[in-house]
């Protein structure tokens, strides 16, 4: 499992210290697959990086910790995320946001096959039965093999996107980062992609992360989700748990949002803004934009509680979120 | 002066691409027609998979690129090749862009509020700072960003979503009559997406600005549109009012893709076939879709599909619904 503890994750810039993430904790579990979801800027790939352990500068975990724990030789090892890089790829990899620049422009996909794969036991196999075993692997992904002799811009963006994902668990790690896999891709590739993911997932029974905007592609696919809002974490749940009974006002008004094909009605996009990350302000970070904010949540940080088994919320007044119908019609720009 | 305001006719561009497959020619854009009416402000929302041609439409519309055959008319008049800078300065007034990749529309070098200040200038034409502010001040706040927060930093500083919506606020600073945001929400989350094409409506509303909404996000798509072209392989496979078109799909490909959202509350079932490489079937003499289509017969692969109408309605490129009857060589294709 991967441990996160109260960590904040900061970005330092000229105008101040970007609080990115900001006090978060929770566990990726052996075996399940995690979404992760939250407003554009709230930090979620700030977050992936940090489970990782690639942390650069201007970007520093000022406090907490993340650690994996992994079984290696029938022993189970805690690992700091400091030293995650010695186990990229092999226990841990990720598909980051904008991936095309994962691959290498100049370099047909095999060779990139080859340079990723440092691995002594992995090169031991010798390069051509190395191309044998991707080419297989590709196979099974039901991935054409000419890909191998292509350099990147020659691939469509989908097919791209497949050829990461095979290179990201072509060894098998027990961890495998995704920060919105799919986003650039129509929902086809999407689909089947997922389905790849999905599939190799229960094979392996790894553990799977995914960041994404779509709340579908979450649905369909998560087992548990957890969602952030301005830096933090404001609500973990079973996936079917959440859509169905959301316990933090800003979970509850994102589903709402979401239009439907072949529904007509208006639908709102949450109205304001989060709040400046430089600058947050004292109480809940939601307050400005809550139809149930009082006094209370301007002045107090609501903390993570388990409001039901597995189940947690960062809001003051979370047995009311959901009972209390969404008033009237929200803003729209 | 002609009742459509930009017109496209018979417009194809071929891309020659070199690499591992010897030289090939493409149709990137394959004999596509698109008229926009003045006067009768719409949402076309252009939907298909990525490789589909839709940004090379787009380019073509904007005149960034010219096309390979066909012609380009801008009030009825034919543009015929490029157009001098004059003309390109009026026409940039009357048709912005919003691109795909916000990493790329703005340089790492220069601070994002340069391209809202340079737009504001140049093609609005505000002729004091205070007026230039005004301007930057209210396209930002309309996208839910500030000019505080925004002015100062450069691309890096700010999440995908983030510089996206300041692209969607650069756009709107002119006041064009036509915008063609090429899939500008797909990297914003899902709240913030219906913030924009709600704002799409209200542009078209209340300042009867058209928009071409390119997207492969179907439910947006439905939601905001008044009509919607689905793209495959460089074709318009199917056109049309949105809402028949996506209620009572009629071409092979709109189903599949209806099959293939995400949607909430109704998961996935059995596995979809993804594309082979791509410039396979841009060489398919018939129908490109018929490698992945359930319903093709030999005529699908021998020859080019008819246009049918539907209803009077929608326009469908298969020859499913004529029986697959091959049609009089007359009439275009
Ligand atoms: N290199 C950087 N320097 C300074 N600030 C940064 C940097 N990278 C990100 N930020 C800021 O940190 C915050 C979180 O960014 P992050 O990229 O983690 O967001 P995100 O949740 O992944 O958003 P999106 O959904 O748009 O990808 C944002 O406010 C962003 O502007
Ligand atoms: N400058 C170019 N040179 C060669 N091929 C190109 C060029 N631009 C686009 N293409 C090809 O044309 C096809 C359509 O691309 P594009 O218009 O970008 O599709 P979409 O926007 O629908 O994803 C793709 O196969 C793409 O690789
Ligand atoms: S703590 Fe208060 S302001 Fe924050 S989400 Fe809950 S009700 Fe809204
Ligand atoms: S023309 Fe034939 S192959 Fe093409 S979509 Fe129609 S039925 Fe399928
Ligand atoms: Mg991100
Ligand atoms: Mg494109």
């Amino acid at each position: 499992m991967i441990r996160v503890r109260n960590v904040c994750l900061h970005y330092q810039t000229v105008q101040g210290t970007v609080k990115a993430v900001e006090n978060v904790s929770f566990d990726i579990f052996d075996g399940e697959i995690l979404g992760i979801a939250g407003e554009s800027g709230c930090g979620k790939s700030t977050l992936m990086k940090g489970i990782y352990g690639n942390v650069e500068a201007p970007l520093a975990l000022t406090q907490g910790s993340i650690e994996m724990e992994i079984e290696q030789v029938g022993e189970r090892q805690v690992i700091p995320s400091t030293q995650f890089h010695r186990y990229w790829w092999e226990h841990i990899s990720y598909i980051p946001q904008a991936s095309m620049s994962v691959l290498n422009p100049v370099v047909r996909i095999q060779d990139q096959f080859f340079d990723s794969y440092l691995r002594a036991d992995v090169r031991a196999l010798g390069k051509q039965q190395l191309q044998g075993r991707i080419a297989e692997y590709l196979r099974e992904l039901e991935l054409p093999v000419e890909v191998l002799h292509s350099y990147p811009h020659q691939l469509s963006g989908g097919m791209r996107q497949r050829v990461i994902v095979a290179l990201a668990t072509f060894v098998h790690p027990r961890f495998v980062l995704a920060d919105e896999p799919t986003t650039a891709l129509d929902v086809v590739v999407q689909r089947g992609i997922l389905t790849m993911l999905v599939n190799l997932q229960r094979q392996l029974q790894n553990t799977f992360i995914l960041v994404s905007h779509d709340m579908g592609v979450h649905y369909q696919i998560t087992d548990r989700m957890v969602i952030m809002y301005a830096g933090q974490v404001v609500e973990i749940a079973p996936t079917a748990i959440l859509f169905e009974r959301p316990r933090h006002p800003y979970t509850q008004l994102l589903i709402n949002s979401l239009p439907r094909l072949g529904d007509d009605t208006q639908r709102f996009g949450i109205g304001g803004r989060p709040p400046s990350l430089l600058a947050p302000p004292p109480g809940c970070r939601f307050a400005a934009r809550c139809h149930l904010a009082d006094d209370q949540c301007r002045q107090v940080q609501p903390p993570l509680v388990e409001v039901a088994p597995g189940h947690f919320s960062a809001c003051l007044k979370h047995e009311w979120v959901t009972e209390i119908p969404l008033v009237g019609e929200r803003e729209t720009t | 002066m002609s009742d459509k305001f930009l017109e496209i006719k018979n417009v194809s561009k071929i891309y020659r691409i070199g690499g591992l497959l010897g030289q090939t020619k493409i149709a990137a854009v394959d004999n596509v027609n698109l008229a926009l009416e003045r006067g009768k402000p719409q949402v076309l929302s252009i939907v298909g998979e990525s490789g589909s041609g839709k940004t090379t439409l787009a380019r073509m519309l904007l005149h960034l690129i010219q096309p390979t055959h066909g012609e380009i008319l801008i009030d009825g008049m034919q543009t015929g090749g490029q157009l001098n800078g004059a003309q390109l300065k009026a026409f940039r007034r009357r048709a912005q862009p919003i691109f795909q990749n916000p990493f790329e529309s703005f340089s790492s070098r220069k601070t994002v509020d340069t391209y809202l200040f340079e737009t504001a200038r140049n093609i609005l034409g505000a002729q004091t700072q205070a007026a230039a502010n005004r301007a930057v001040d209210e396209a930002l706040v309309n996208v839910g960003l500030s000019a505080e927060r925004v002015v100062g930093r450069y691309p890096n500083q700010f999440s995908g979503g983030e510089l996206q919506r300041i692209s969607v606020a650069r756009a709107m600073i002119p006041r064009p009559e036509l915008i063609v945001a090429d899939e500008p929400v797909s990297m914003i989350d899902a709240s913030m997406r219906m913030n924009v094409v709600n704002l799409f409506k209200k542009l078209r509303d209340e300042f009867k600005v058209t928009i071409l909404y390119i997207t492969h996000d179907l439910s947006t798509a439905y939601y905001v549109s008044d009509q919607i072209a689905i793209m495959y392989r460089g074709s318009i496979v199917e056109s049309g009012p949105s809402a028949k078109v996506l209620k009572t799909p009629s071409h092979p490909y709109t189903e599949l893709l209806l099959d293939s959202v995400a949607k909430i509350g109704e998961k996935w079932n059995e596995v979809v076939r993804l594309p082979d490489l791509e410039t396979k079937e841009y060489g398919y003499k018939g129908c490109k879709f018929a490698g992945r289509c359930a319903y093709a017969r030999e005529v699908c692969r021998q020859a080019k599909p008819p246009i049918v109408t539907l209803d009077g309605q929608s326009q469908v490129h298969c020859f499913k619904p004529v029986d697959y009857q091959h049609p009089a060589p007359a009439g275009g294709s």
